[in-house]
Formats: structure tokens, sequence, C-alpha cells
């Protein structure tokens, strides 16, 4: 029983990680239909920044944070002004290719400047931990911390998209993008803000894996976007509540494949999940409920 | 020369296009294809071939080439093996050189790829006139720079792969240019596993190793083998894939099974990992594993705090004090101005242990090198006295290091029976 618990507290944290990265691709997915593989590498880029940041100029854990997803947001916009908004209209294919050249630009890039070594964060948090049941129950800080700050934007992603008047242009552009752009709305404001929330995300799923598991390297967010890709698809692409159900549910399920000894086999769990979700029931989870696409 | 062959070329593609209109039979063309392939890759590595006796042997100097992990995820022992690498040929050729010639390294980095590893292999072996290739240092590449080696028959000598198959191939047959100076992975494991028992104590105990390299599953069969034997239990034996982050699920699933001891053979990036979400996870038994630890990103990656109760077999430790060591020692401190560690050791003897073959062998002869290198018999270097045994592996003792709050601590010394 105490293992469940544990269990458990280790797949809520690592889904956190996921339906963080999940919400970027779904919200721009929403609106543009693009599916924006380099989304990934703007959380590592936001990993080193944090790492820079905490390490270089001793900044703590939540301005690091904050100017970690200050600047990857404006990573996203610049992105999206120079690769995507010249291809808006062209096929779908065309601005995908593009998508994963900018994933491996940023990669190398980031690899040329950094070198390829793993570097490790240093200890921003204190290690406390709470302990339940006679102790067989581990709930770090660090879990703590990553659950609620998870908690804490994803809350606040739903009410700037159900509350204020960008939010409301957001989800009259994923309507109808054109439409939208008739009755006055700035799609293009519209684009770039999107970016700039999703990017930012993915730079906080970034500077908190750094501090949770207290490694980077230039090519940490390859698979972790891949997953977070999944677990968008999971949850229902294009629904911001189906991608935090998506990414909570894919850690748990990779928690539990592990906990079962398939640790070997767990990234192949991840895709199989995809593959069966495409032929099963295209729409994810959420998909077809919810009728807003943001 | 380049004409006639561009001829062939052009007859060839002639060929081809007449099949083609007459027929257009796809099989018989892919045939066809696949020959001009073969003969353009003929005439490319006759291009090759002519361009590498190009570059004269400079008779005044010994090319020894160094094949080195010195970026990428195992940097650190690549590293650490060549400052000890140029430490020794420094000293060497400062002493008058070998043969009265001087050594001089090519140095090239394989970035800790195997693709990497056996390009530099192919150019070292073709391109740069080498009478002795050393590196790489993790198994997984040596294995992969020993092909071009053994084409070219130049010696390769690696002093840190300890896979069991490195110098012997899956026959059982020895690989004639291949020697290590370092002990085998299985030898590693089964001392690990008789100090886990006599030592400390430890009766049930759990294994966690990558399933993903060779030196992980080496030595945790040998050590489950031979804890077996000793009438020790192994509770679970779990697999993780190296890179992985998350390890919390396994180790929450081993902590259920309420372990003596774990034993985490693998490479201190990923250990780091382990060990500090295994403390963090409340599971402080001891933890064992083999000179994959030896480096100082694992106290970066776990912190102090998470590194108490840990052993390592390892090659050498700073705190010995025979006469080689101390010296040694005292030079590295001069050179690089801190206290060198088991992979600088490891470079260093191996250096010199080349100097003393090509000393022996009494010219700088790839055939004659090899064969003085498999006659070493007691040579004294800092790692311990060293001899090469048939199967081009060392007979030597290991040594069993001690973490306290991230310190390596010498623990003791345990011979070879």
């Amino acid at each position: 029983m105490e293992q469940v618990f544990q269990q458990m507290i280790n797949g809520i944290s690592l889904g956190g990680i996921y339906a963080l990265m999940a919400l970027g691709y779904t919200m721009v997915y929403g609106i543009i239909n693009l599916i924006n593989f380099a989304h990934g590498d703007i959380y590592m880029v936001g990993a080193y920044v944090g790492f820079a940041l905490t390490t270089f100029f001793n900044i703590g854990f939540l301005p690091a944070l904050l100017i970690s997803m200050a600047a990857t947001s404006l990573l996203g916009i610049i992105i999206e002004k120079i690769a995507y908004k010249p291809l808006r209209k062209s096929p779908r294919i065309t601005a995908l290719i593009t998508a994963i050249s900018i994933s491996l630009l940023l990669q190398y890039t980031m690899m040329y400047f950094v070198g390829p070594q793993t570097r490790t964060f240093p200890e921003v948090l204190e290690s406390k931990s709470l302990k339940f049941l006679n102790g067989n129950v581990i709930l770090d800080v660090k879990n703590i911390y990553i659950i609620a700050i998870t908690l804490i934007l994803m809350i606040a992603l739903q009410f700037i998209v159900r509350k204020t008047k960008m939010g409301k242009a957001m989800r009259a552009s994923s309507y109808d993008l054109e439409a939208a752009e008739l009755m006055g709305v700035n799609v293009n404001k519209v684009i770039s803000f999107t970016f700039a929330m999703g990017s930012a995300l993915a730079g906080a799923a970034g500077v908190l894996v750094g501090i949770y598991y207290n490694t980077i390297n230039p090519l940490m967010g390859s698979l972790p976007g891949l997953k977070a890709f999944v677990a968008a698809v999971l949850g229902g692409i294009g629904a911001i509540p189906g991608a935090v159900l998506g990414g909570f549910s894919l850690g748990i399920i990779e928690t539990i494949v592990s906990a079962n000894g398939g640790s070997v086999f767990k990234d192949a769990v991840a895709f199989l999940i995809l593959i069966l979700v495409l032929l099963v029931r295209p729409n994810g989870l959420l998909g077809k409920t919810a009728k807003e696409k943001v | 020369m380049i004409s006639d062959e561009d001829g062939i070329i052009i007859s060839y593609t002639r060929l081809l296009n007449n099949i083609k209109v007459m027929g257009g039979r796809v099989m018989k063309m892919m045939k066809k294809r696949l020959t001009f392939v073969t003969v353009l890759v003929l005439i490319l590595s006759l291009v090759v071939g002519c361009s590498s006796t190009g570059g004269a042997n400079n008779s005044d100097e010994i090319r020894v080439g160094l094949n080195y992990e010195l970026t990428g995820e195992t940097a650190t022992y690549g590293q650490g093996l060549v400052e000890g690498i140029e430490l020794a040929f420094e000293e060497i050729n400062n002493n008058g050189g070998v043969l009265g010639k001087k050594i001089k390294m090519i140095k090239i980095d394989n970035q800790s790829k195997a693709t990497e590893a056996t390009n530099v292999s192919t150019r070292l072996a073709t391109r740069e006139n080498v009478v002795v290739m050393l590196g790489p240092a993790t198994s997984g590449n040596t294995k992969a720079a020993i092909p071009p080696a053994m084409q070219n028959k130049i010696p390769l000598i690696s002093a840190s792969a300890t896979a069991d198959d490195v110098t012997v191939d899956s026959n059982g047959n020895v690989k004639e240019y291949v020697f290590k100076t370092c002990f085998n992975d299985s030898f590693q494991g089964v001392m690990m596993a008789q100090f886990a028992f006599n030592d400390l104590q430890l009766r049930n105990v759990a294994i966690l190793a990558d399933s993903t390299s060779d030196y992980a599953q080496g030595l945790s069969k040998a050590f489950q083998e031979t804890i077996e034997e000793l009438g020790g239990k192994v509770l679970a034996v779990e697999a993780y894939q190296a890179g992985d982050t998350d390890y919390k699920a396994v180790l929450t699933n081993l902590k259920g099974l309420n372990p003596e001891g774990l034993f985490v053979p693998g490479y201190y990036e990923d250990v780091g990992l382990i060990i500090r979400q295994a403390r963090e996870l409340g599971l402080n038994v001891p933890i064992l594993g083999g000179d994959g630890y030896e480096s100082p990103k694992l106290l970066e990656i776990a912190g102090a705090s998470a590194l108490n109760d840990i052993y390592y077999s390892s090659h050498y430790s700073s705190q010995d004090d025979s006469q080689e060591a101390v010296d040694f020692r005292e030079s590295f401190k001069e050179k690089y101005g801190r206290e060198p560690d088991a992979f600088n050791a490891l470079g260093y003897d191996m250096a010199y242990l080349v100097a003393d073959a090509l000393e022996r062998a009494g010219e700088a002869d790839t055939e004659k090198l090899k064969e003085a290198l498999e006659a070493t018999d007691g040579f004294e270097g800092v790692t311990g006295v060293l001899s090469i045994d048939e199967k081009h592996n060392p007979v030597k003792s290991v040594t069993i290091i001690e973490l306290k709050d991230g310190e390596p601590v010498f623990l003791k010394k345990l011979d070879p029976q």
C-alpha cells in the first residue's frame, strides 16, 4: 500500500512536467494547427537559462523561474516571427519540417555554446521531505514544488484563456482564424501571445526538471518533447484540460510500467499509447467533448 | 589512373542506361547498381590508400595515436586518461625519449560515440602512421575502435576498457593486436560480490543495472553468480537505460523488497542520479559498484549528503603509499595542480608500458611491439605490478574505495585468487 502511494507521488511529479510541456503543444496546435516540434528544445533552453541564473548569478529559485519563463517566451515569439509566420499560408508539411529543423538548430547551437557535457544544477531548494505511513512514503520538497507550480500555472493559464480579452481573442482564433481576423482580432498578436505562453510553460518545466533531477544537457528536450506530444494527443490535441489530463496520465502510466519491471520499455509504451490513441480515439480523451480548442 | 576509372564509370552508366531502356527489369538493375557501387567503393579506397602512403614516416619521432572521449558523456574518463598519458610521454621525452626518438602524440576526440571511435581508429591506422593506438576509455567505444586496428595490424591498448570480450572474441580466440592494462568486468563483479558477502556481511541484495551497456551487464552477471555461489540471495535484477532521468519508480519497487544492499554497476552520470534518488526515497542501504563511479561528477550530481555507504572497486587509490605512486602524485600535482585520480594513473601506466615495450622491441615496428607487449611480465606501475596473460589481459589487484560524505577513502586491496 505504501508503495502504491509512493509510486503515485513519483508518477504525478513526472506527469506534471509532461503536462506543462503538453500545454504548449496543444495551445499552438489549437490556433495555427502546427505541431511545434521545437517545443522540447525551448524547454531545454529554459533549463539552461535557469542553470546560468542560479549558478553564475546566485539568483533564488522563484526569480530564476520567472526570468527563465520570460526568456523562453521571448525565444518562442522570435521563432514564430522568423520561422513560422512566413509559412503560415504554406502547406502544413512545410511548417512541420521547419519545426523539426528549428528543433535541431536549437539543440546543436546550444551544444556549440555550452558543450555536450551534462551540467549539474546547484542545490537551490533545501532538501527536506515529509514522511507518511511510518516513514515509508516520502514526499520531497521538490515534488511539492513541481506539483504546486504546475497547478498554479495551469490555473493561471485557464484564467487568461477564459477571463481576459486576449483569451477571448485566442478562443475566437482557434475557432476560425480568418473569421476572427475579419472581426477585428489582431491575429498576429494572438499567435505571438500563444507562442509566448506555451514557451513560458516549457521554460518553467525545464527549470523544474533541472532542479528535480539535477542534471541538464543540450539534448535533454528531445525525448520529453516527444512524450509531451504523446500526452497532448492522449488528452486530445487542442484541448487545454486534455493536455493536463494527458500529461498526468502519461506520467502515471510510465511509473506503473517501470514499477512492474518494465523500465526498459517505458519509452516504447509511451509511443504505443500514441499509436493506440490515434487508431482508437484520434480526438483523444477530452478532444470531442471540449468544444473549444484553445 | 583516375581517368581510366572514370572510363569504367561511364561505360557502366551506359550499360545501366541500356538495360533500363531495353528491359526495365528492376531486379537485374538493382544487382547492376550494386556492382556499380562496389566499383565506386574500390576506386575510393584506392584513392584513400594512395594518400595514406603519401604521409611520410618521420624517422626521428615515434607516432602514437590517442583515440579518446574528450567531449560527450564519458569525457571525464577520456580526459583523465589523456592527462596521465601526456604527463608520462612528456617525462619520457624529457629523459631522451624511446630508442633515441621522441614520442609524438596524435590526439583525436571520439565524442564518446562508438561510430566516431571507429572513424578515429581508421584515421589513425590509415593516415596518421601510428605505431600503436591508445584508447578509447570505455569498453563499448574500444570495441568499436578494434576492427580498423586489427585490419591494419596495429597494436591497440586500452587502459580502462574493462569488458571481458575486448581482447577475446565470442569464440574465445584472442584478438592478436588488442591489449588492456586494466582488469576485467567479471573480475570486478566477482571481487565486489566477495567484498559484499565477506566484509559487509550482506546476504540479500538487489541489482539495478544499465541494460544498454556491456560494462554494467558484465559486472552484474559476475556479481550475481558469485554472491549466489557464496550463499547470498539476489532479490531482484532490475534494468534501466543510460540517459534516463527518473529512477524513482524502479527504486520504490526495490525498496519494497527490503534489500540489505544494492549493486548498481554503471557510469557516474546515471549512478549519481540513482544514488541521489534512492537516498531521497529513504533507501539508505549500502550501494556498491565498479570503477564507473570514479569521477568528480558523481559528487556533483548526487551531492555529498547522499554519498555515504558507497563502495566501489577501483584501479588505484591516491592514498596508496608505494614509491611509484608517491612519485607519480608529486609530478602530477606539479603539472596539473591537483591530486590524480584512477584514470590519470591508468593513462600514466599505459604510456610507460608502451615506452617499456618499445625499448624491449628494439625498434618502432608494429609487429615487434605486439610481441613485446605479449611478453610483459612484472611491469611496475603506479596501479600495481602488471603482467600480461595469454588472453592479453593484465594480472593485478583491485582496490576497494569507500565514499564518506562524497570523499573517497582507501579501504583495502583485494588480490586475485
